[in-house]
């Protein structure tokens, strides 16, 4: 029995369209730092981001776009980054969970988590987290419909889903009516 | 190994090793250093230490320095066996600690599951925790805050019931004078012996348990900072990955590991049928895999489609040799004299397939080797259980082998058995340096164990008023968790049939209760029907007063189940349990589509397991519980042929997403005059029957198979 494979509303299940191929990538853009590096441009960016600049705070899950586990901000917009080349987001601006708070101070949606116990293992929470922050720069008052529309890509097993959505809407602005 | 009195559905624990390395002279001697000293670790021994007839036996050690210690600046460290794996009993601990030491959670670190630094433990399973552990804490606690007490009494020159303890400090309120329990303590190992029987609060009396206190170290993972087992590094660590068999009971035919073997800073290493790589970095171990060409053989073997059938027809009626009362049966009263009185008989049998864990961090284990020494940071529930099984394959002493648990991305029973342990341990050994195996999504579907499937037959039957007069209840494979019926009924047969099962498979969260409470609970609900009963009729008729029955009322009452209106389309439905001194009650409400696709509009759950300890994290546990089973009731299926996982994979396995989860209302029921027991397990079992029975009413089709509607609902003939 086949599932569906969701594809959510911002396109975050896919890699990016490759822009000019790029043999081997010498720089990349991570959390508003250029860092140096020297990988071949197929390497996903989950693992150049892990083993490469022992930022592992993304995490493996399944390796093919359908869990949301290696979630980062691609100019904003979320990735999995286990099936983005590293050499798509060259010249683009990569955030990852340790970039959220760069002077130690919880951004909201990270408080929000802990203050609805909105994680059980955790091992979900980063490509959550990074995934409502975009979901709220974009629409500061997302309906409870929309956020479930936009994390759908993403699974928790732990099956924390509810308090998830109210996290984020405690960090939103009034949400208009549901339209679910 | 199974021991007396354990579910015998935990069928991972009586496994015998996945390797017989032949673990090559001259690494043997390398690793175990000069004077050879090799304590043969025996399969009975193994076995002795899980029934806990071993040599550390079951009895916890009694000294409170076992346990806990008080540096000189304060800091509390509590060791204990037990491990997180996202249920947070590192919060729950942390607060029976707090409650009776007085001190603020701040204060409290706990070492968890580092076998070299906390007492023996079986293994973080069967809601134990908050049972065991948790009461068990609360007197380590008391005892070392009434030994601060004498201690701090002597400092000072008073009588001790002159003193208060209160945030860290033992106060003498009337000359004013305080001391910090650190300043007491000063590091020494406290000696005193915990009673059994050592005072401590009341729920009712509590401050700290019972109160909804914030997950212990949350910070760490809301920014990425913990350090999950796939997360561990060690200097000059390589990647390490092993060659999967083409099937299962697949022997190595042939293999060339020449190409492998040219590969630049790759070690290759085969061992019987063992064979792997170790590499500088994940994709040049992934390289030289795939440059390995190898070919395997393996028997025919079951596939999905003749599942039940096979497993009704490999019913294995000899006890196994070794094996701890495997079959469980229950027969009271007379059964056939039970069918004579009844006004109605059902008659029906239920289907439950192989689901999977999926935890969602996969297996990980990272080792390493200092002479005879072995260290495995791995994600396990039984860290113990692992150490005994690298001891046995490794043929070291027990003290030699350290196996560290790091809090883990969750394990539902999944990760019992140290298979990632035992293939890092292999590689490290081999390449000479620390080694990290990661296993894959495919792998971690395929290469670890399955919650068992079963055939449930269930003969029942009730005079017209409900009550019940016969239940007859037979349940293959899957297990004995929960066969037992909590409704009063005088005529009973009650059977577990081990049988052979062609997918490996082990301990899931709530066990069989899942295929149990399915299959009795859907039985009940025909019963109602067959009568023209209200579903909740037929329940209250046949229990009796008590906690379940309780849970039932609590949860239709929130449901609002006798008001509720009948709307085309929709239905509800009810699912009852108790397993493990939790007790549940599930109301769910779906809504069937003209096309068949089957929608939960809602579920309320009641749930009571004695006095609550953090009820924000219990109501976490309460829904992660029903989110779980929503899967393995409405679409999770493992599918398989002659040896294969054909969908290994979450693009062709479905799990539960935001989408799935209705609204849930969770009605906590706290009982503070009873023990804490644990909430791990039970609340699974009810939405599965609770949704099968909503479909029932909403559309008059009978499911009696898990899962419900992997396709939506099947059309009719």
């Amino acid at each position: 029995m086949k599932s569906d494979a969701r594809s959510t509303a911002d396109g975050s299940n896919g890699a990016i369209e490759p822009a000019a191929t790029i043999r081997r990538v010498a720089e990349i853009n991570v959390n508003g730092a250029d860092v140096a590096v020297e990988i071949d441009s197929r390497k996903p960016l989950l693992w150049v981001l892990r083993d490469d600049l022992g930022l592992t705070g993304s995490h493996y899950g399944c390796g093919e776009g359908q869990c949301g586990a290696c979630t980062v901000l691609v100019d904003g917009t979320p990735r999995r980054s286990c099936i983005t080349s590293v050499g798509d987001v060259a010249g683009r601006v990569v955030t990852t969970i340790e970039g959220l708070a760069p002077n130690g101070r919880l951004h909201p949606l990270q408080q929000a988590f802990l203050r609805e116990d909105a994680l059980q293992c955790g091992y979900c929470t980063s490509g959550m987290i990074m995934s409502g922050a975009a979901l709220l720069r974009r629409n500061p008052s997302p309906s409870r419909g929309e956020i479930v529309r936009r994390m759908e890509g993403i699974v928790c097993r732990c099956g924390v889903y509810n308090r998830i959505v109210a996290a984020i809407q405690s960090v939103a602005e009034t949400p208009p009516e549901d339209d679910q | 190994m199974a021991a007396p009195g354990m579910e015998p559905e935990r069928y991972e624990l009586d496994e015998r090793p996945a390797h017989v390395f032949a673990l090559d002279r001259r690494e043997l001697f390398r690793v175990l250093g000069g004077g050879v000293a090799i304590a043969l670790v025996l399969r009975g021994d193994a076995h002795a230490q899980e029934s806990g007839r071993g040599r550390r036996g079951n009895q916890m050690p009694r000294q409170v320095a076992a346990w806990l210690h008080i540096d000189a600046a304060g800091a509390v460290t509590v060791y204990t066996g037990k491990v997180e794996v996202g249920q947070n009993i590192r919060t729950s601990l942390t607060q029976a600690v707090c409650e009776e030491l007085r001190v603020p959670t701040e204060d409290v670190e706990l070492v968890m599951g580092d076998t070299d630094r906390v007492p023996y433990d079986r293994g973080t399973f069967g809601s134990l925790t908050t049972p065991v552990m948790s009461s068990h804490l609360r007197k380590v606690a008391a005892a070392a805050r009434t030994t601060l007490l004498g201690l701090a009494a002597e400092r000072l020159s008073v009588d001790a019931t002159t003193l208060e303890v209160s945030a860290g400090r033992i106060s003498h309120r009337a000359s004013g004078r305080s001391l910090g329990l650190g300043e007491i303590a000063a590091g020494r190992e406290l000696l005193r012996t915990v009673l059994d029987d050592e005072p401590v609060a009341d729920a009712a009396q509590w401050t700290v348990s019972g109160t909804s206190a914030p997950k212990v170290d949350g910070a760490a993972f809301v920014t990425g900072q913990h350090d999950y087992p796939s997360d561990v590094t060690l200097p000059n660590m390589f990647h390490g990955k092993v060659l999967r068999p083409a099937a299962f009971n697949a022997t190595l035919a042939s293999i060339d590991l020449s190409a492998a073997r040219a590969l630049a800073d790759v070690t290759v290493a085969h061992d019987g049928d063992f064979v792997g790589v170790a590499a500088p970095t994940l994709d040049a171990a992934e390289a030289a895999l795939a440059s390995i060409d190898a070919e395997w053989s393996s028997p025919q073997q079951p596939d999905d489609r003749h599942l039940f059938d096979y497993l009704r027809t490999h019913v294995i009626e000899e006890p196994q040799e070794g094996g701890f009362g495997r079959t469980r049966s229950e027969v009271a009263g007379a059964l056939e004299r039970g069918f004579e009185a009844a006004a109605v008989t059902v008659q029906a049998s239920y289907e439950v397939a192989y689901i999977q864990h999926i935890p969602l961090e996969p297996r990980a284990a990272v080792a390493s080797w200092d002479d005879d020494r072995l260290t495995v940071h791995t994600g396990t529930q039984r860290p113990f259980g692992v150490r005994a099984e690298l001891a046995e394959i490794f043929r070291l002493a027990e003290e030699r082998v350290r196996v560290i648990m790091p809090d883990t991305g969750s394990g539902y029973g999944g990760k019992h058995t140290g298979e990632a342990a035992v293939e890092a341990a292999r590689l490290a050994r081999a390449a000479g340096r620390p080694v990290r195996v990661v296993w894959t999504r495919e792998e971690e579907f395929t290469w670890a164990y399955f919650r068992p499937a079963g055939v449930i037959d269930v003969r029942a039957a009730a005079k017209a008023d409900g009550a019940l007069t016969a239940w007859e209840f037979h349940n293959y494979n899957s297990g004995s968790s929960a066969i037992g019926t909590p409704y009063e009924v005088a005529n009973r047969g009650v059977h577990f049939h081990r049988t052979d099962y062609p997918l490996r498979q082990g301990s899931y969260r709530g066990l069989a209760a899942t295929a149990n409470v399915f299959a009795r609970e859907t039985a009940v609900d025909e019963l109602a029907d067959a009568l023209g009963i209200d579903p909740l009729q037929i329940r209250l008729r046949n229990l009796g007063v008590g906690r379940l029955r309780d849970v039932l009322v609590a949860a239709t009452d929130a449901f609002g189940w006798a008001g509720r209106a009948k709307t085309r389309g929709r239905g509800a439905g009810i699912g009852i349990g108790t397993e493990k001194g939790g007790y549940v009650a599930c109301c769910a409400e779906v809504e069937v589509s003209s096309g068949g696709e089957v929608r939960i509009l809602r579920a309320t759950q009641a749930f009571e397991c004695g006095a609550i300890v953090n009820p924000m994290q219990l109501r976490s546990q309460i829904e992660g519980g029903l989110v779980q089973g929503i899967g393995g009731a409405l679409f999770e299926a493992v599918r398989f042929e002659n040896g294969r996982i054909l969908n290994p994979r979450l693009s062709d396995y479905r799990v539960p997403r935001f989408s799935d989860v209705p609204e849930i209302q969770t009605v906590l029921v706290d009982r503070p005059d009873l023990p804490s027991a644990g909430a791990g397990e039970t609340p699974i079992v009810g939405i599965a029957p609770a949704v099968g029975n909503a479909i029932f009413d909403a559309t008059g089709v009978r499911l009696r198979a898990l899962p419900l509607v992997p396709n939506g609902l099947p059309k009719r003939a």
